[in-house]
C-alpha cells in the first residue's frame, strides 16, 4: 500500500456530490423495482378478481371482494395433471442427466490424457453452442421413428441431452479441484474407481451438483418448444403448454388466465424463497465458479 | 433459456495416468455420450441432411438436392425474418447492456436494502417465457390494460397491433425477462474488481462518476463481451416469447428466424426449407460468437494497466 498523506482529507470529493449520486442511484433502484414488480403485482391481484369486476374496476386496484373461483376453475381444468406432468418431465430428465454427466465428468478429469475422452469432452463443449431450436426438426423425426411421439419420454430424452454439455463442463471444473492426493489415498486403500466416484468425488462436488440440478430443472420446467412439437394430446401437456392453451380456452376471462399464470409460478417462487443462493449461483453456472 | 457460449478452453492438468486398480473408466462417459449423441449430435447432422430433402413431416423423406435450399433462399420471407432477428438483437442489446451494468453495479454494493432489492429483481428469472408473454399480453390490452388502469391516455395504444409498437413491446419484454440474468453476471464481476483500485483513485481525487467510467467500466470489459455474446446468440433462439406474445405479428412484423423456421416446418409442413432456415440459424450463431470473440481479442495488453 502506498503511504497516505495524513493531512489529506478522507474523502476528497465534496460530500454533497457523493450523496447526490447515491440518491440518484437509489431512485433508479426503486424505479427498476417498480418496473419489475408492476406486472407481478398486477397478475396476482387480477387472479383474485371476478370476471365482471375486472372490466369495471381499475386494473391496478386490489379486488374489493377477493375470490378463489378463478383458481377453482383452473384446477378443475386438469391443472393437477399438467403440474404432475411437469414434475415427471423435470425430475425424469434432470436426475439421470446430472448422474450421467457426473460420471462422464469424472472420467474426463481422471483420464485427462486419454485421447478418446478428450474427444468426448470437445464434443460436449461444442454442444454448448447448439441451440435446441435449430435441431428441433430432426429431434421430431427421431422421436417419431422411435414411436415415442406424444409421450412424456419424448420430452424427457431431448431435455436430458441438452442438459448434458453444461453439466459436464461445470462438474468437471469442480472435480478437477479435488486434491489429487485424495484420489491417490483412495486408490491405496483399494477402492475402485466406481467407489471413488461415489464416496469421494460425489460428496466433495455436492454444491456443484445442486447448482447444476437447479439450473437444468428450471430450464426444463419452463420449457415450451419440446412439449409443443413432440406432444399432441391434452394428457401429455406440461405447464407452459397448458398455460398457452388456457389462454386460448379462457379467452377474455383475464382473471382465470391470471390465476393459471400465478399457479404455475408458485412452485418456483417457493423454491426461490427456500434455496435462493443455490438458485442464483446455478443461473450463472458455467461462468467460472 | 439462454444459450451458453463455449467458454475458453481450460488448461488441462495432466492427471496420474496410473492404470492400477479400477482399470479403464472410459465406460463412465458412455451413457452421457450416447444420450447426447442421439439427441444432440445426430440431430445436428440430421438438420443438414434434411435440408437437402423434401419432407412434409408425415410421409416419406425424398432426397431432392438443392430444391429446398432454392425454395428457402428464394422466399422473400427469409431476408425479412433475418432483418427482424437482427433488429430484435440490436435493440434488445442496446436496452439491456447499459441497464444491466447499472443494476449490476447498484446491487454489487453490500448494503442491506440493496440486497433486498436484488432478491426481488431476480424474480423474472424464474418465470417461463410463456407466463411472461401471457401476462404482458393481458396487461397491454388496449381497452382494459395498463392505460385505463393508470388513467393515462398515452398508454392506451394498440400495443401489439402496430408493427413499430409491437417491436418495441417485444424488446421491452425481452429486456424485462433477461436483464436480471445479466445484472447477476455484472454483480459478480463488479464484486471482483480489486478495491485497491478505488482507494487509489479516491486518493487521486476521482469522484464516483469518474470512478465508474475509468475503473468499473474498463474492468468489466470481458464481462461485457461475455454478456453480449449471450445476449446476441440467445436472441437468435427467441421462440416461446414471440410465439405467445405476438405470434410473429402484426402481419410478419416480429416474425424472427426461429419462428419462421417453426411456421415453415410445422405449420406449412415444409420440413426441407425449414431445415435450411435451421442451418442458417446455427451458422449465424457461430459467426456472431466468433466475431465477438475476435473483438475481445484486441487490446488485451491494456487490460491490467494501472494495477
Amino acid at each position: 500500500m502506498a503511504t497516505v498523506d495524513p493531512h489529506a482529507p478522507r474523502r476528497i470529493t465534496p460530500a454533497g456530490r457523493v450523496s447526490r449520486l447515491n440518491w440518484l442511484g437509489g431512485a433508479f433502484g426503486w424505479l427498476w423495482l417498480l418496473v419489475v414488480m408492476v406486472p407481478i403485482y398486477w397478475i396476482v391481484i387480477t387472479s383474485f378478481k371476478t370476471q365482471s369486476s375486472y372490466f369495471v374496476t381499475n386494473t391496478f386496484a386490489p379486488p374489493s371482494d377477493p375470490t378463489f373461483d378463478n383458481y377453482k376453475l383452473v384446477i378443475e381444468n386438469d391443472f393437477v395433471r399438467y403440474f404432475l406432468n411437469s414434475v415427471v418431465v423435470s425430475v425424469g430428465a434432470v436426475v439421470p442427466a446430472v448422474v450421467i454427466s457426473f460420471m462422464a465428468a469424472y472420467a474426463i478429469v481422471r483420464r485427462a490424457g486419454n485421447r478418446w475422452l478428450r474427444f468426448v469432452n470437445t464434443l460436449f463443449l461444442m454442444g454448448l453452442a447448439i441451440p435446441l431450436q435449430a435441431v428441433i426438426i430432426p429431434v421430431y423425426l427421431i422421436i417419431i421413428r422411435l414411436r415415442m411421439y406424444d409421450t412424456l419420454l419424448a420430452i424427457i430424452l431431448p431435455s436430458m441431452a441438452f442438459a448434458i454439455p453444461l453439466s459436464v463442463l461445470v462438474l468437471s471444473n469442480f472435480i478437477r479441484d479435488v486434491p489429487r492426493e485424495l484420489f491417490e489415498s483412495m486408490r491405496m486403500d483399494g477402492a475402485t474407481e466406481w467407489g471413488t466416484l461415489w464416496r469421494l468425488a460425489f460428496p466433495l462436488t455436492r454444491p456443484a451438483l445442486v447448482t447444476v440440478t437447479i439450473y437444468n430443472a428450471l430450464g426444463i420446467w419452463n420449457g415450451f418448444l419440446l412439449p409443443l412439437v413432440l406432444t399432441q394430446s391434452p394428457e401429455q401437456r406440461t405447464m407452459p403448454l397448458a398455460l398457452w392453451t388456457f389462454q386460448g380456452q379462457f379467452g377474455i376471462n383475464v382473471p382465470a388466465i391470471a390465476a393459471s399464470v400465478t399457479l404455475t409460478t408458485i412452485p418456483i417462487v417457493l423454491l426461490y424463497a427456500i434455496g435462493r443462493r443455490q438458485l442464483l449461483s446455478g443461473l450463472t453456472a458455467g461462468f467460472g465458479k | 433459456m439462454t444459450v451458453i457460449a463455449p467458454p475458453a478452453a481450460r488448461v488441462q492438468q495432466p492427471t496420474t495416468r496410473s492404470g492400477g486398480r479400477g482399470g479403464s473408466i472410459m465406460w463412465m462417459a458412455l451413457p452421457a455420450l450416447l444420450v447426447f449423441g442421439a439427441f444432440g449430435v445426430i440431430p445436428l447432422i440430421g438438420v443438414l441432411a434434411l435440408s437437402f430433402t423434401t419432407w412434409d413431416g408425415i410421409g416419406t423423406i425424398q432426397p431432392s438436392g438443392l430444391a429446398s435450399w432454392g425454395a428457402a433462399l428464394g422466399d422473400p420471407a427469409l431476408p425479412h425474418a433475418l432483418l427482424v432477428t437482427f433488429e430484435i438483437m440490436a435493440l434488445s442489446w442496446l436496452v439491456q447492456t447499459p441497464l444491466s451494468i447499472l443494476i449490476g453495479v447498484f446491487i454489487a454494493a453490500r448494503t442491506r436494502y440493496r440486497s433486498v432489492l436484488a432478491v426481488l429483481y431476480f424474480i423474472p428469472l424464474l418465470l417461463s417465457s410463456t407466463a411472461i408473454s401471457i401476462t404482458y399480453k393481458a396487461l397491454l390490452d388496449p381497452n382494459f390494460g395498463i392505460g385505463t388502469g393508470l388513467g393515462l391516455d398515452i398508454l392506451n395504444q394498440d400495443w401489439l397491433g402496430e408493427p413499430r409498437l409491437a417491436m418495441g413491446v417485444l424488446v421491452f419484454v425481452v429486456s424485462w425477462q433477461f436483464i436480471p440474468f445479466h445484472s447477476l453476471i455484472y454483480q459478480g464481476a463488479v464484486r471482483q474488481i480489486p478495491s485497491s483500485l478505488y482507494e487509489a483513485s479516491q486518493i487521486d481525487g476521482a469522484g464516483r462518476l469518474r470512478q465508474f467510467f475509468s475503473i468499473t467500466l474498463p474492468q468489466l470489459k470481458y464481462t461485457i463481451i461475455t454478456s453480449s455474446t449471450l445476449m446476441v446468440v440467445g436472441s437468435l433462439t427467441f421462440f416461446d416469447l414471440i410465439y405467445v406474445l405476438t405470434a410473429g405479428g402484426p402481419g410478419d412484423a416480429t416474425r424472427a428466424l426461429a419462428l419462421e423456421m417453426y411456421q415453415t416446418g410445422f405449420m406449412a409442413n415444409l420440413m426441407g426449407p425449414a431445415s435450411v432456415i435451421a442451418v442458417i440459424l446455427v451458422l449465424v450463431g457461430l459467426l456472431l460468437a466468433q466475431l465477438l470473440r475476435r473483438l475481445s481479442g484486441r487490446g488485451d495488453e491494456s487490460q491490467l494497466e494501472g494495477m
